[in-house]
């Protein structure tokens, strides 16, 4: 079964990594790209990107001629989405157990950042046909 | 200029016989990942070889000789100086004394490498992606593709399924006898899985996918060859083929989940059906009923049925009575409120679900749910079975069966 992992971080507060020291953004890419690499030895990884920050964000609309309107989107007001993992595994609690890993990442100083992280399944195909 | 290809009966000849090849070369040598490449690397040499020398007596001598040497080959090589040291040590004296003794016949290893890949130790995703690549003979590519994961992602999966085989000091022999229907056991529920996976996996898209259906079928084939006394393997084949018998008829033009009602019954496979029913009936009369057989049972009554409404509902109610007694399982209770609603109405079919619901253990499946708005449905309950049909949409992981919940209930609102 297929889970989306979804880190969503607030706008403002200590997620905002751009204000780390160097040592603490270091350790904490480290802990990102190890974690990947374990899930890609397990054969879990689908896939997972880390997204560009939200002040490059735009929102997009189709105007009535169905060319794109272009919104700046606000990051200050709300959370958003850092990045995401798409894991195939055995069961939910496995699922469970990546997300606290990577909700442990380190901060400032090294602490555990306890982010939420949102855990979708993803949808299948046909269900089975029951006899 | 390339060189002439080979005949499709010696492409299957190679095809039927690799698996046998790689669990005699496991045997000897344990090590499945550089058995694995040697077994490839003879199969090459065959394809080369064999189209222009013709085939040789003793194609499967041929090919463990083949593999063997590459083995040699690997064992001696500087790159694995490590494995070198370690089977040098404990293999290659066998090598001399196993190639002279020729002690068993190519199923019996085909069956040992089967129960190898269903090991317990392994995750069954893991001996799923492993029993297709080391006994169904398909690519990482295809397996990754039919389960739509990257391929070194499969890669992975399989490379450490096999690290974890090596790891667990399991000799390469058949499963002792006390232990051997408990692991024949797990080795029908990962084909069963397969073909489960043939139907969950597939989407609009599968035109160049590869059919887990019917590769579950033809590895059930195998087995079943391999163990042709055993009522439950036979029950297996018989669910499997009496159920892909209605494949094309449950996909609408757009790709949309037709449900066993509605379907067009002039679209099932009627070779299949005959085939499936024959072989049903051949292994009840045989005596000991397993769970597959009831169900391969229950599929045979709905193949045979002219209509949904003219089918033995009172039968299949008693099948599934017999397969609650089987196995503690509610989902089995709730295919029989169905089948008890269709022969006492649906109030009857309903006391059951509320029977299941309090059970508790299915208060988070989607199937409930969907199953209750169908007897509201039929109960004539429109705004009770809508609900239902919408809860059901919320809960299913599924996309085409939460597709056909909201239609359904869309529908009904607008009756």
């Amino acid at each position: 079964m297929k889970y989306m992992l979804m880190m969503n971080v607030p706008g403002k507060g200590p997620y905002q990594i751009g204000g780390w020291p160097k040592a603490d953004i270091e350790a904490h890419m480290a802990f990102m790209m190890a974690l990947n690499k374990k899930l890609a030895e397990a054969g879990e990884l689908v896939g997972g990107e880390g997204l560009a920050g939200p002040d490059q964000a735009k929102l997009v609309r189709a105007g009535k001629d169905g060319a794109p309107l272009t919104d700046g989107v606000f990051p200050e007001s709300k959370e958003f989405l850092a990045g995401y993992w798409i894991v195939d595994v055995e069961n939910p609690a496995r699922a469970h157990a990546i997300a606290a890993e990577a909700s442990a990442a380190p901060g400032p100083g090294g602490a555990p950042l306890n982010m939420p992280i949102e855990v979708r399944e993803v949808m299948s195909g046909f269900p089975p046909e029951l006899p | 200029m390339s060189p002439p290809a080979l005949d499709r009966g010696a492409e299957q000849l190679l095809r039927d016989l690799a698996p046998q090849v790689l669990g005699a070369v496991i045997r000897r040598y344990r090590d499945f990942a550089a058995s694995e490449d040697a077994v490839q690397e003879a199969l090459l040499a065959a394809a080369q070889q064999w189209p222009r020398d013709g085939v040789p007596d003793n194609p499967r001598g041929w090919l463990i000789q083949v593999a063997s040497r590459r083995m040699v080959d690997h064992v001696r090589s500087e790159t694995a100086r490590r494995q070198r040291e370690h089977l040098a040590a404990l293999h290659l004296g066998q090598v001399v004394a196993a190639a002279s003794v020729e002690s068993r016949r190519g199923e019996d290893e085909t069956l040992t490498l089967l129960f190898m890949c269903c090991h317990p130790a392994l995750t069954t995703s893991s001996a799923v992606a492993l029993t297709l690549r080391a006994v169904g003979g398909l690519t990482t590519a295809q397996i990754a593709n039919a389960f739509l994961v990257p391929e070194a992602t499969m890669a992975q999966r399989i490379s450490r399924a096999k690290q974890t085989i090596l790891a667990s000091g399991v000799p390469f022999e058949p499963p002792a006898a006390r232990a051997r229907a408990e692991r024949l056991g797990t080795v029908l529920h990962v084909l069963y899985l397969i073909f489960n996976e043939g139907y969950t996996a597939s989407t609009g898209a599968s035109l160049q996918r590869l059919d887990l259906a019917a590769e579950a079928i033809r590895l059930t084939r195998g087995v079943r060859q391999l163990v042709p006394d055993d009522s439950e393997v036979a029950g297996l084949l018989a669910l499997m083929i009496l159920t892909h018998a209605r494949r094309d008829a449950r996909t609408g033009p757009a790709g949309e989940l037709i449900p066993l009602p509605q379907q067009d019954r002039l679209r099932w496979d009627g070779a299949a059906i005959e085939e499936g029913v024959a072989l049903l009936t051949a292994t009840l009369s045989r005596g000991r009923v397993g769970p597959y057989q009831l169900q391969a049972a229950v599929a045979a009554v709905h193949d045979e049925a002219p209509s949904h409404d003219d089918t033995d509902w009172a039968q299949i109610a008693a099948l599934y009575g017999l397969l609650e007694r089987m196995s503690d399982n509610p989902m089995v209770t709730l295919n029989r409120a169905i089948a008890v609603a269709m022969v006492q109405g649906p109030a009857a079919g309903l006391a059951l679900v509320d029977t299941i619901a309090a059970d508790g253990r299915l208060a988070n499946s989607h199937r409930l749910d969907a199953v209750r708005g169908h007897l509201l449905e039929l109960a004539g309950d429109r705004d009770a079975a809508v609900a239902a049909y919408l809860a059901a949409a919320n809960r299913t992981t599924n996309r085409a069966e939460r597709h056909y919940l909201l239609t359904q209930a869309a529908a009904l609102r607008e009756r």
